[in-house]
């Protein structure tokens, strides 16, 4: 080894020291150098583990002064319009966090920000992750490991909101036991074990928040390090492009690129959260005051990713039956049970779902374009349609009186909507989806529409197609084209009966259902067919043109005329301008 | 007039006149629309108070509410509402409805002159006995307790009005106002006569001194400075929501965007 600068001697050293204890060169070695592909939608799940960094952080520093209690206490802070009133230890420490500690305030506002932000970021994730199909084998566990996260993310959320007992987060926790009550024969059960008695019950807070500061946080961390771990062993997928295969990897190394590229993200992050955090209220609890049971405040919402199950409680029809002389509440059961248990079993499961429908068994490292996938992406339109449309739901009396509206009305538009909009958007988005394949398929054989317009020797105006270049070209080539499952025989070749017939069926009928519009890539043959067949197109269809000179016509060709001098074809016209039809 | 003439011909010449023409009826419209019926305030010296009031009812109110104030299929009978209701709805500009709809929107300014007021006051408060306008000793709050009132706004206010005052919405359309721009006096008013949908609050369900300190706490709201910065209308997570996605996420998959261009 030749003499090194002072900076390599130093570090080379430190290096040396630590491998030698730990052996960590070998490790970093292989790591460091490893290379992931680059797209901005790739970044949607670090906004989400960044700002799960600053819900830790500021949550830490909240435990320093929040008092899970439910005892009751006389407010004696600095907030004058509360003071000596009776309220739970709980409120009255939130209060003063917000009031008497020092940054207080920021730090609280910043915690519920980022909270916000990280659900926000995990929701958005998962639905670029769904929609290019990055949840084909052999990612499918770590899909359901996201969904998880995403639940375990509802929950934290949920049980943050509801810690502070002030009027907002005691009438969520009221409607949180209702649905609990809700479920048939175990449900009082339950709420009572959970609530420790009746409602409000002294021991909620303090149960609520071992959850909220232990279990689900260490839940998500351990989560999320799988999560990472299987990204990391599986290797990230990427778009198709030029070079890129199924079975590499093209990007940057994560040392440096992405070091200096994650790590001034989450400073980024970090300073939106902390910026907003600062200037824009979230959740000013002194307003709403202390949790009563006889209290409640028009406009009472929970956080926007409760929303959604606000909303089906609200459009719900007020439907209950009695059983045994026991109520049972279809009324909430549906929209806050039954709903949501469906939307999260079929979001776990869809991966498995789908392979099973398209009989797909290969590996997949190179994602789909949405509309290469148009029946995948119509379901999820649909389903987020659905979603936005409870979500609408959850804000109804805010809507109503921010527009002037009925309540009413909005509520039956919504459970029209529901029923009707959902399928309406499936269709249109596989239409589209159908259409920008066919765009695609139109590039490859006739290139692009260039925008010049070329008027010919006859008189004819037409635009020039040019090539598109290799990028384009290999994205639109990326497409993996699968012909539909056949269908199952009813009998074999004995003539015996066939004894999952029906199953095959229609399994075979959702395969056909997914895949039978599909908009084949052409091949090569056809490309280059389509080309020639475009070069020729022009000059068979213009229109024969009766010159008065016609003596000086020496050749017609394709019924164009030409003058001498001239190019003979309509291609060669181009030719000479540089492009094709 | 050049300058006119060589652009009289200009594809946008016609627009020009259009627009002062409509300009010229808007504004001559709203001249005579606001010109007020000021003959009637001078008529009023000759009259008392309560003929006073009575002409300006049969002129303004009895279409609705009845020659006699006993109320049609288009308005409440006015008898036993007291000075109060009139003070409250007419003060208001809620009556004269501008038309018919879910529930009277406030109108500023009053329809009506104070004179006018009073005067049509006078004459529902002569039908029969009813809560009369409170008095300035009614609704001086300055010895009231903001805490003790807020208590009393959640029980009793905020499942309609919203626990900071904003308002909320009620079924068919019908809403109950922001309290933001409230008076004192309107507020007890509205307590005492129950206008819209709000019930009556008399005095044996919440005494004076109870009015005054929930119209403490309601002054305390409006004069409230938000600690947190930005407060969002003060309207709780539809809002916070709506900020959220529009600003704060949309910033940082811009970013995000960013990022990613600069890798090509």
């Amino acid at each position: 080894m030749t003499a090194t600068s002072p900076v390599e001697q130093v570090g080379g050293g430190v290096a040396t020291y630590v491998d030698q204890r730990i052996g960590s060169n070998k490790f970093l070695a292989r790591n460091l150098g490893k290379v992931f592909p680059d797209h901005w939608s790739f970044m949607l799940g670090e906004i989400a583990l960044y700002s799960f960094i600053v819900v830790l952080l500021t949550g830490t520093f909240l435990t320093l002064f929040f008092k899970p209690s439910m005892a009751e206490v006389l407010y004696d802070g600095s907030y004058v319009p509360l003071k000596g009133i009776k309220m739970s230890q709980a409120y009255s420490s939130t209060l003063d966090i917000s009031f008497d500690v020092r940054g207080g305030l920021l730090l609280r506002q910043m915690h519920h920000w980022a909270a916000l932000i990280f659900i926000a970021a995990m929701s958005v994730h998962m639905f670029r992750v769904f929609f290019t199909g990055a949840f084909r084998k052999p990612r499918e566990f770590n899909w359901i490991i996201g969904v998880a996260l995403v639940t375990l993310g509802l929950g934290a959320g949920f049980s943050g909101y509801s810690l502070p007992d002030d009027l907002l987060s005691g009438t969520g926790l009221q409607i949180a036991r209702g649905i609990m009550q809700s479920i048939p024969v175990i449900g009082t059960w339950m709420a009572f074990l959970l609530f420790g008695g009746e409602f409000p019950g002294t021991e909620f807070i303090s149960r609520l928040y071992g959850v909220h500061i232990l279990l689900i946080p260490g839940l998500i961390l351990a989560l999320v390090t799988i999560h990472l771990m299987l990204v990391w062993t599986q290797k990230h997928t990427q778009f198709p492009g030029p070079g890129r295969t199924n079975d590499n990897v093209v990007g940057y190394p994560l040392m440096p690129v992405y070091m200096a590229k994650a790590g001034g993200f989450f400073f980024v992050v970090f300073g939106v959260i902390a910026l907003i955090g600062g200037l824009v209220t979230i959740n000013p609890i002194w307003i709403f005051g202390p949790f009563m049971p006889d209290q409640v405040s028009a406009g009472s919402q929970p956080d926007w990713y409760i929303g959604w199950l606000d909303g089906a409680l609200r459009t719900m029809p007020n439907i209950e039956s009695s059983l045994f002389g026991f109520t049972i509440s279809w009324n909430i059961f549906i929209p806050a049970v039954v709903i949501p248990g469906i939307i999260f079993t079929a979001l776990a499961l869809y991966p498995f779902l789908e392979a099973w429908v398209t009989g797909d068994k290969k590996e997949h490292h190179l994602l789909d374009r949405p509309r290469n996938a148009p029946t995948r992406t119509g379901i999820g339109v649909m389903a987020l349609t659905f979603y936005l449309l409870l979500w609408v739901g959850g804000g109804n009396d805010i809507i109503a009186i921010t527009f002037g509206l009925s309540i009413n009305s909005i509520i039956w538009f919504l459970r029209i909507a529901l029923i009707i909009l959902p399928p309406i958007m499936f269709i249109v988005t596989r239409r589209i989806c159908l259409s920008l394949q066919r765009r695609d398929r139109e590039k490859l054989l006739h290139g692009y529409e260039s925008g010049r317009i070329l008027r010919l020797p006859h008189g004819e105006f037409i635009e020039v197609h040019q090539p598109i270049n290799a990028k384009e070209m290999a994205v639109i080539t990326g497409k993996t084209d699968i012909t539909p499952l056949p269908l199952p025989p009813a009998t074999d070749a004995d003539g015996v009966r066939n004894k999952h017939f029906q199953v095959k069926k229609l399994r075979a009928k959702l395969s056909g259902f997914f895949y039978s519009e599909n908009i084949a890539l052409p091949t090569a043959a056809e490309i280059e067919a389509g080309q020639h067949h475009a070069e020729h197109a022009a000059a068979i269809e213009a229109p024969l043109h009766a010159y008065e000179d016609a003596d000086q016509i020496n050749r017609a060709h394709g019924g164009v005329l030409h003058h001498p001098g001239m190019p003979l074809t309509n291609a060669e016209q181009l030719a000479e301008d540089g492009g094709h039809l | 007039m050049k300058f006119l003439a060589a652009r009289r011909r200009s594809p946008l010449a016609a627009v020009a006149m259009l627009l002062i023409a409509l300009i010229g009826i808007g504004a001559g419209y709203a001249v005579i629309a606001n010109a007020r019926p000021a003959e009637a305030a001078a008529v009023a010296s000759t009259e008392t108070q309560v003929e006073q009031g009575k002409r300006l009812y049969l002129e303004g109110c009895a279409s609705c509410h009845g020659m006699q104030s006993q109320g049609t299929s288009q308005g409440p009978t006015l008898i036993g509402v007291g000075a109060a209701a009139v003070d409250f709805q007419v003060g208001s500009g809620r009556m004269p409805m501008a038309m018919p709809g879910a529930q009277a929107a406030p109108r500023d300014p009053a329809q009506y002159t104070d004179d006018q007021i009073a005067a049509m006051a006078a004459y529902v408060a002569s039908l029969a006995p009813g809560p009369a306008i409170p008095t300035q000793e009614d609704v001086n709050f300055e010895s009231a307790d903001a805490a003790q009132g807020g208590v009393l706004f959640r029980t009793n206010c905020s499942q309609c009005h919203q626990a900071a005052g904003q308002g909320g919405a009620l079924t068919q359309g019908k809403y109950a106002p922001s309290l933001m721009n409230a008076e004192p006096k309107e507020i007890y008013e509205a307590m005492i006569t129950g206008p819209q949908s709000m019930p009556v609050f008399s005095n044996a369900t919440i005494p004076t001194q109870d009015k005054q300190a929930i119209i403490k706490y309601i002054d305390t709201l409006q004069t409230l400075p938000d600690p947190g910065g930005l407060a969002l209308g003060r309207l709780g997570p539809v809002p916070e929501t709506v900020f959220l996605w529009t600003a704060v996420f949309a910033a940082l998959i811009a970013v995000a965007i960013w990022i990613g261009i600069k890798a090509r």
